[in-house]
């Protein structure tokens, strides 16, 4: 037995000092960072302890301005990419020619770089003075009048943000909710079409219990991801997302750490305390939702 | 009445099935639309990356093909900037996180699954419990203590905290169970070692579930962007993701988007062609063990 146990922490061994030195010190440090106030990083010294990070972080327009856009960005692209995996999803499953095709046509955006992609997105919305860009000559054709997407008004840069996080992340839910179809066992349909149930009742009473697990849980992991948004924002407006008005909680942090305005790890640390003090109460919120809701089979 | 019985059936069976055909018709043209706006960013992108630079540029209204294709452009991506070192970069990163990964975490997953010691039910619990930790509250701290070990614009610096994953190790754990205890007691009975048992054993019968995680790894490896832009501020250690961000801000010259699409390409196409050799995995390890949106 002895021996055994020698042999087994070996084998865990790797794993335990890479985890220990890159994911427990740091927890714990993260917490020491976020309550020293006035850190310097370059001569590593501080006044004291205390809760200043916090509220200075709290009174930072930039960090307003940042989880006002997470807000939003999170508030439309959750439900609304639910939705739309949904849709599409119920379409996929109601065919059978093509069908694979189109799976794997719509899952295609999981696997590429969203950096590159991004980039690609900025093209097709920007205005130039060459150019008014592929998507403003479309609202142009419909009788529309031309705007800036990447550099113009608030909104414009919100609706580009939210389009191409939604394009991220369907391939995922599409996925995930296609496979939560194909295993709703056939016989309760076969029995409610028996009984001369209509299709709309169908759905509402059988398919959608049934797959109201896996909705749920895009939901979850739906929402704990958007309010990590950042590298979809660095690929449409650039790395100065502060100067674009349009960063996000994430970038805050990153910022706050690391580039132009960056150094102040306690700052950073706090911000990242804040995020994670969100996205664990929502995340509560929406299991004591779906305690509620979700049918258990 | 018989016969004018069948007729209504008839004619109510015939419009049950004009509707479901309609219904079929507008499922296909949606479906259709959406795949269009998945694949239209990579036509465009492909499309762009072979017009010449004047062409692009003299076209107020972007044409949706080109008469005239050229590969200036690659040529352009490769030469004006260093997009053959970002690549370089990126696939060295890869492959040895992805390598370093496996063992590490082959190892511990064994060790769960089949090495009985003291202790050993609360570190597993421990480990799932560090699934929930996100990233981001971890990163601040390994920013500074890579900084500290010197450790920043080095491979060492950008693979070290990489190279462990608690989800692969709990997916293959549970892989591992699936193998009967017999064949490790008969094992051990014939004097077997432990290594040579995981490698000519449970090695071979689990290859699915490690291929599965090897192909996320790579994935995940090739479009990492944090991290790299956190570490790396010397443009000879650039990631694929992070040179894309410093041509788009400093490449060549004025706004030469054709070249721009032309390196876009470049660095998708490595994913891509995974992606149509491997997609049946792909999607099954996915929807089994993925998360992201």
């Amino acid at each position: 037995m002895d021996k055994n146990n020698r042999k087994a922490w070996l084998y865990l061994l790797p794993a335990l000092i890479f985890l220990g030195i890159f994911m427990v010190y740091p927890l714990f440090d993260v917490l020491v960072y976020s309550l020293e106030e006035g850190y310097n990083s370059a001569s590593q010294t501080f006044f004291g302890y205390g809760i200043f990070n916090f509220s200075y972080v709290l009174r930072d327009p930039y960090f307003l301005q940042a989880v006002k856009n997470t807000f939003i960005l999170v508030i439309i692209t959750v439900p609304l990419s639910t939705g739309i995996a949904l849709l599409i999803s119920l379409g996929l499953h109601s065919i059978k020619p093509l069908k694979e095709l189109f799976q794997t046509i719509y899952f295609l955006p999981y696997v590429t770089n969203t950096l590159a992609v991004g980039l690609v997105f900025m093209i097709l919305f920007k205005k130039t003075p060459y150019t008014d860009g592929f998507i403003n000559l479309i609202i142009q054709a419909f009788g529309g009048s031309s705007v800036d997407f990447i550099e113009g008004p608030y909104w414009a840069k919100m609706f580009v943000m939210c389009f191409y996080t939604i394009w991220v992340v369907l391939p995922f839910k599409i996925l995930i909710l296609t496979s939560a179809l194909a295993s709703v066992n056939p016989d309760y349909y076969k029995a409610a079409r028996v009984d001369g149930t209509g299709s709309f009742r169908i759905f509402t009473r059988i398919t959608l219990p049934m797959i109201s697990p896996m909705i749920f849980y895009l939901v979850i992991t739906g929402f704990i991801g958007a309010f990590k948004a950042y590298s979809d924002e660095v690929a449409i407006f650039g790395t100065d997302l502060n100067a674009s008005g349009m960063n996000t909680i994430v970038g805050y942090v990153y910022d706050m750490l690391y580039g132009d305005s960056g150094g102040y790890p306690s700052y950073a640390s706090a911000a990242a305390l804040i995020l994670f003090a969100i996205v664990l109460t929502i995340t509560c919120i929406n299991l004591l939702a779906s305690r509620k809701t979700v049918t258990r089979s | 009445m018989n016969a004018n019985d069948s007729q209504s059936y008839e004619k109510i069976e015939k419009s049950a099935q004009a509707r479901k055909r309609l219904r079929l018709t507008i499922t296909y043209v949606l479906l259709a639309l959406w795949a269009l706006v998945v694949l239209f960013p990579f036509y465009w992108m492909i499309l762009t990356s072979v017009k010449s630079y004047g062409a692009y540029n003299s076209e107020y209204v972007p044409k949706l093909y080109t008469a005239a294709p050229t590969i200036q452009n690659y040529q352009d991506a490769f030469t004006a900037v260093p997009l053959a070192r970002y690549f370089l970069n990126s696939l060295i990163f890869t492959a040895v996180t992805t390598a370093l990964m496996l063992g590490v975490i082959v190892l511990a997953a064994f060790a769960f699954a089949r090495l009985n010691f003291r202790g050993k039910n609360l570190v597993f619990t421990l480990f799932l419990a560090l699934m929930m930790i996100p990233n981001e509250l971890v990163i601040i701290t390994n920013f500074v203590t890579i900084t500290n070990w010197g450790l920043r614009n080095t491979f060492l610096g950008l693979i070290l905290p990489s190279v462990t994953s608690v989800f692969y190790i709990y997916l293959l754990k549970e892989n591992f169970e699936q193998i009967p205890e017999e064949l490790y007691k008969a094992a051990k009975v014939d004097g077997t070692s432990d290594l040579k048992y995981l490698w000519k054993v449970m090695i071979p019968i689990c290859r699915p579930t490690i291929i599965t995680i090897l192909i996320l790894k790579v994935i995940e490896c090739w479009n990492s962007y944090v991290w790299p832009r956190l570490i790396t501020d010397d443009s000879a250690y650039f990631l694929v993701s992070n040179g894309i961000q410093e041509i788009r801000e400093n490449g060549f010259g004025r706004e030469n988007i054709p070249a721009m699409m032309a390196a876009v390409v470049v660095i998708s196409i490595p994913l891509i062609i995974l992606f149509l050799v491997f997609h049946k995995k792909i999607m099954a390890g996915v929807s089994r063990g993925g998360t992201k949106g």
